[in-house]
């Protein structure tokens, strides 16, 4: 199971970014590790939260253009190169990561990546040929 | 067809009623108009030298500074006892232009109109709603008075208050609505924003009249696709009457200019000299019938092209393009001609991108900046940069290659563009030249 995430486009202007998270907030959406990527206008915000459909319409609803799409949620350990070894299977299979990013938190010892990759598929059947453990959305976000 | 016998006509012979006609025109300017008298013979022309239509070109053209300067009643013809209605521009650059109308003059306004609505399939039986602004501006009393000399129910609604266009459209089962096209666009952006349950296959709309700023295919077609009614477009400028100067017929390929009481020339809008026929450049028109204020070459700075195609609906009257900007709108930047619809028609080529766009030239430096900010809805977004930055290189690529030049294009969120209820701005232009 991939983890959904909720992107969406913000102006690089101040008070922007703060409107989404405004949107956010009062729709009772929590967001569990977030990154940016940034140009000289604007921004695209990218976020794993709790609920991302409802993220999706709230924000719809508020004039924000928005999108969700599936990411690769793994697993590595939190010690020196163990990240090298996790893309090394990437580079080996040929697979080009887009963007990545990583949790916040720990989780039971170990370290969180967030990867988006154009065949998302193909990523998790290396990553699984070479014992790499998947975590599933419900991991994340919790049992309610 | 309103008027069959006009709009019909075999050319010889409307060229023969335009000529007697411009005769009887040219004659009372000059009779009794003291301006035109003094500026016809400043420039060595009597009304007696005019014989046939080539003699056009020995009169001095009428600008829309003269209009200003006689402004309110300097170019009124007959006694002000017989004006029985003014219209007038915003004059926000100026004094306002005044436009007086006699009681036929009115009668020719409201025919022309008629026709322009029955060109378009509009008859009798319909219900229109005129969400064009009422009171000194054409357009609101100008298809009133059209609607109901076609017999049609009208509904006097003006322009503004969404919520309650959208309302009468339902309950009074209007079948032809007229406004501006960006204030249609207006309309479809308030109901996917606040009224996703409203259809518009619920109601009985089936015709929009769109006219009073210029607009591009592109528009027509987003209007068409999102109110699910034919757009038409409607001509007219007020220094000559209003709206129904020239309309679309059935074909959209082009308007029929009512020929029986305007002579339409195009000029090049830099010399001033005339343009053979099939040619794009300004239009300049002369009044046939005006009685109260005789228009003899007034320059329009309307951009188009005048042409016969013998067109399928019947109507020998010619045609002229749908105005694609003004002489004096258009932007000149880095020493390239451009005209703001021709921004537009690039931007309508991208699948996704709305009509929401705004063009800023600036001068930083010594070289021209323009910059042309683009709405991302869900359509145009990514959650990868690369696929958002090639949008815009795509753009600009396409600027390139069209137009030949190099804007920036910046990406900007929803509903930033100011939305206008009238005559959109489009077009910021910040440099000081």
């Amino acid at each position: 199971m991939n983890v959904t995430q909720l992107s969406a486009f913000v102006s690089n202007k101040p008070g922007h970014l703060q409107k989404v998270l405004k949107v956010l907030a009062e729709n009772n959406i929590n967001i569990i590790t977030l990154t940016i990527a940034e140009t000289v206008d604007f921004g695209i915000l990218r976020m794993i939260v709790n609920d991302a459909e409802k993220g999706h319409k709230v924000l719809k609803d508020n004039n924000i253009t928005a999108s969700i799409t599936d990411v690769l949620a793994l697993e590595i350990d939190d010690t020196p190169g163990s990240l090298y070894k996790a893309l090394d299977v990437f580079a080996k299979m040929n697979l080009n990561i887009e963007y990545m990013y990583a949790f916040s938190e720990k989780r039971q010892g170990k370290a969180v990546m967030i990867f988006r990759f154009e065949d998302i598929e193909a990523a998790k059947t290396a990553l699984q040929d070479n014992g790499y453990n998947i975590v599933r959305k419900i991991d994340i976000i919790g049992e309610n | 067809m309103f008027n069959k016998e006009i709009e019909c006509m075999p050319v010889k012979k409307l060229k023969e009623l335009q000529l007697e006609r411009l005769k009887w025109s040219i004659r009372h300017a000059f009779d009794n108009v003291p301006f035109y008298k003094k500026k016809f013979e400043a420039a060595g022309f009597h009304p007696d030298q005019f014989k046939d239509f080539d003699d056009m070109q020995r009169i001095p053209f009428l600008t829309k500074q003269d209009m200003r300067d006689n402004y309110p009643y300097g170019l009124f013809a007959v006694p002000l006892n017989k004006i029985v209605r003014v219209h007038a521009s915003s004059g926000t650059t100026g004094n306002a232009t005044v436009i007086g109308h006699t009681k036929n003059d009115l009668n020719v306004f409201s025919e022309l109109v008629a026709r322009s609505l029955s060109s378009y399939g509009v008859t009798g039986d319909d219900i229109i709603q005129v969400a064009y602004g009422y009171g000194l501006f054409t357009g609101g009393l100008g298809l009133h008075y059209g609607s109901e000399r076609l017999g049609a129910l009208t509904v006097p609604m003006s322009g503004g208050n969404t919520p309650r266009q959208l309302m009468f459209i339902k309950d009074f089962g209007v079948t032809v609505f007229g406004s501006t096209p960006s204030y249609a666009l207006n309309i479809a952006d308030f109901i996917e924003k606040n009224m996703p349950d409203f259809k518009m296959e619920s109601t009985k709309l089936r015709i929009g009249v769109f006219g009073a700023e210029p607009w591009t295919e592109g528009m027509r077609s987003e209007i068409e696709r999102r109110l699910k009614i034919d757009a038409y477009d409607i001509y007219g400028l007020s220094e000559l009457m209003g709206p129904g100067v020239s309309y679309e017929c059935k074909n959209k390929s082009g308007l029929h200019l009512g020929e029986d009481n305007f002579y339409a020339e195009i000029i090049n809008p830099d010399t001033g000299e005339l343009l053979p026929e099939g040619e794009r450049g300004e239009i300049v028109y002369t009044s046939l019938t005006k009685e109260a204020l005789p228009v003899i070459r007034y320059r329009s700075r309307d951009i188009t092209r005048l042409f016969r195609d013998g067109c399928s609906c019947g109507r020998t009257l010619i045609k002229m393009d749908r105005v694609t900007g003004r002489s004096d709108d258009m932007l000149i930047i880095r020493g390239v001609n451009v005209f703001p619809s021709q921004i537009e028609s690039v931007l309508m080529k991208f699948e996704g991108i709305e009509p929401h766009y705004q063009i800023i030239v600036d001068r930083k430096g010594p070289l021209d900046d323009i910059e042309v900010m683009v709405e991302v809805n869900e359509r145009l977004f990514s959650d990868e940069i690369k696929v958002m930055n090639d949008l815009s290189k795509n753009i600009s690529n396409h600027f390139k290659s069209s137009l030949g030049i190099s804007a920036k294009i910046t990406l900007v969120e929803p509903q930033t563009i100011p939305r206008s209820e009238g005559k959109s701005a489009r077009v910021i232009d910040k440099r000081k030249i």
